[in-house]
């Protein structure tokens, strides 16, 4: 029996996050996502389910924290903000390297440095491109409400486990804050499973060692590969993304997360002025939704890329786009912790494809 | 009593413990990391924990730990390894967790880690080698170099009033409410290993019983980067080491001991 509740984004990720049967949570406050680790503290899941909530001393700490327990195997994540996801990058390229599971969440804000506390989206680099050392790649999957934060919960732990690798819930200060209605899944039993790698002790077996090193380059050249391989796997099997209203458009929006809700309405506007817009929003950001992209650009005039940052995605939809370069492709956002108005959007499409 | 004799299983006074697999080890020849390798896993073997043994090897000399132990390891990130020996142990709080980690990646860069996982009582047992200088990387300057000591990156000797004086980690922790069981220890000698081994397993005594966090110093040789032969590397840590950092206990059943 599902439940319906009244809450933020943040709430409701931490509450799906106990009902999803995560083993463990380790986290640092930071503004705007302070909720998640506020609300697992007030919740007790130790009671509820036995899921371990720490707070550690810092980001870097707290991602490490997530190195060891799910390097036993388990289902861990960490929650913070831009700054605080730099500091965790070390620790999440060596969960990669080392084929760990986890579930990172950043509800992003407007940087560089301290930036600011308001939304942004200006860490699409970070989140899809690798972020820290290595060639190493999360998969990275971005809700564009409330509800979506509670499901990409479950969903998360699926493919951190599927693939065995870190996995990224790229939100923002908007989605986080924001209260909206949410239908609850119900609570789903904690794993008593020990994955065949993890380390818990090497009684009856073979010890198992977790490490990302090898100084062997031939070795490390292999290890590379398969890593590739798996994200190679991602991009045929995890694409997911929403078509909105594209059957019948003429140009495309592409944004995701806060941005493409917001450019939703832009669509609105441009629609009751009789010009057919539609909106593709990847709901996974890394694999990206190049494939579909690539086909609706076919039948398109312009391409509009919206997101709250300086142009990141944009650069990705330029590449989805390289078999069409008649199509052109444009860039809107506002940044640094400003959130767009649905006019802004609209008056910038009207502008980048002289419709005015 | 003839060769044969002395070799039968029944006149055996010692063996190599079966949690050390038989790869040479990469430390160099006369530091006391071997030693200390080899204590760790007699006192599990013995103790009959190994199959519920997780470590945890850091960056450093000992990051290569793994290699030679039998035991499930986990290698951390430079200066993590008790944040992530924390992990572990909260996800599994029956199994025995313990780091093994030298000067330069617990007394510096993961200082903070070391502080906070002693301040917060982890069930887990710390194993700290300290022999004042970064070993893997080259002979540098590390926050536990003795003043005036010359390293690569300290050619000149330490200056204390440029570089800060060395730092003793172990009586930092052993203020920290957190910490149970905070000893200081040498296996430079027959009666240093004797003793360093009984200290190793009173750690995991502490553990087992779950009384918190046991914290075990070895203040070792690094005869390659104090370039000086394994003898004479042992006879200056007796002269200008161990003056600075005294062996024996600094915390025994949660009280600090006061000399």
């Amino acid at each position: 029996m599902s439940e319906i509740r009244l809450m933020k984004g943040n709430e409701a990720i931490a509450e799906a996050a106990i009902r999803a049967g995560c083993d463990a949570y380790f986290g640092y406050p930071i503004t705007p996502q302070s909720e998640v680790m506020e609300y697992l503290m007030a919740e007790r899941p130790e009671k509820r389910t036995g899921m371990i909530v720490l707070q550690a001393e810092s980001e870097v700490a707290a991602i490490n924290m997530v190195f060891g327990a799910a390097a036993a195997g388990k289902r861990v994540m960490t929650s913070s903000s831009s700054p605080g996801i730099s500091l965790k990058l070390e620790g999440i390229s060596y969960i990669a390297g080392a084929d760990l599971p986890c579930v990172i969440l950043n509800v992003a804000r407007g940087g560089p440095g301290l930036g600011t506390i308001q939304p942004a989206q200006s860490d699409y680099f970070q989140a899809v491109k690798g972020g820290g050392h290595g060639d190493y790649h999360m998969l990275v999957l971005a809700p564009a409400s409330v509800q979506e934060m509670a499901d990409h919960m479950p969903l998360a732990f699926d493919l951190a486990f599927k693939y065995r690798t870190p996995v990224m819930i790229l939100s923002d200060g908007v989605i986080g804050q924001t209260m909206e209605k949410v239908k609850l899944f119900d609570q789903m039993p904690r794993s008593t499973e020990v994955p065949q790698w993890a380390v818990c002790g090497n009684a009856g077996r073979k010890n198992r060692i977790i490490t990302s090193l090898d100084l062997d380059p031939v070795k490390k050249e292999q290890q590379n590969l398969a890593l590739q391989a798996k994200y190679q796997q991602m991009r045929e099997n995890e694409v997911r993304y929403e078509k909105y209203l594209c059957d019948d458009a003429d140009y495309l929006m592409v944004a995701y997360g806060a941005s493409a809700r917001i450019a939703k309405k832009s669509i609105e506007y441009a629609r009751e002025k009789g010009i057919k817009v539609g909106l593709l929003r990847p709901i996974t950001l890394f694999p990206f939704p190049s494939a579909v992209i690539a086909e609706l650009a076919k039948k398109m005039k312009g391409i509009l890329s919206v997101e709250m940052s300086a142009g990141q995605m944009v650069e990705d939809v330029l590449l989805a786009t390289r078999q069409t370069p008649q199509v052109p492709v444009k860039h809107f956002g506002r940044y640094g912790g400003v959130v767009h108005s649905p006019e802004e959007i609209f008056e910038a499409f009207l502008k980048h494809f002289n419709l005015g | 009593m003839n060769v044969n004799d002395i070799i039968k299983p029944e006149n055996l006074v010692y063996s190599k413990t079966s949690l050390m697999n038989d790869r040479e080890l990469s430390y160099c020849p006369g530091c006391g990391h071997g030693t200390a390798n080899r204590l760790v896993h007699e006192v599990i073997e013995e103790m009959g924990i190994g199959g519920e043994t997780i470590g945890v090897a850091p960056v450093g000399c000992a990051v290569m730990l793994y290699e030679f132990s039998n035991l499930d390891f986990v290698q951390a990130a430079h200066g993590r390894a008790t944040a992530v020996a924390t992990g572990l142990k909260r996800v599994m709080p029956d199994k025995f967790v313990f780091s093994y980690q030298g000067d330069g990646d617990l007394a510096a860069i993961g200082t903070g880690e070391t502080l906070h996982t002693c301040n917060r009582g982890e069930n887990i047992t710390i194993i700290f080698i300290n022999n004042g200088i970064y070993g893997m990387t080259g002979g540098q300057m590390a926050p536990t170099t003795l003043v005036g000591m010359k390293t690569s990156t300290s050619p000149y000797g330490r200056d204390e009033k440029w570089m800060g004086s060395p730092i003793d980690m172990t009586k930092l922790v052993s203020m920290l409410p957190g910490t149970y069981y905070v000893t200081r220890q040498a296996v430079h000698t027959p009666s240093a290993v004797r003793k360093a081994k009984k200290a190793i397993q009173k750690a995991f005594e502490v553990q087992k019983n779950k009384l918190g966090l046991s914290f075990v110093e070895i203040v070792s040789n690094c005869n390659s980067g104090w370039k000086m032969s394994p003898v004479k590397a042992n006879q200056w840590m007796e002269e200008n080491m161990l003056p600075y950092y005294p062996l024996g206990d600094l915390k025994v059943d949660g009280k600090l001991i006061t000399k």
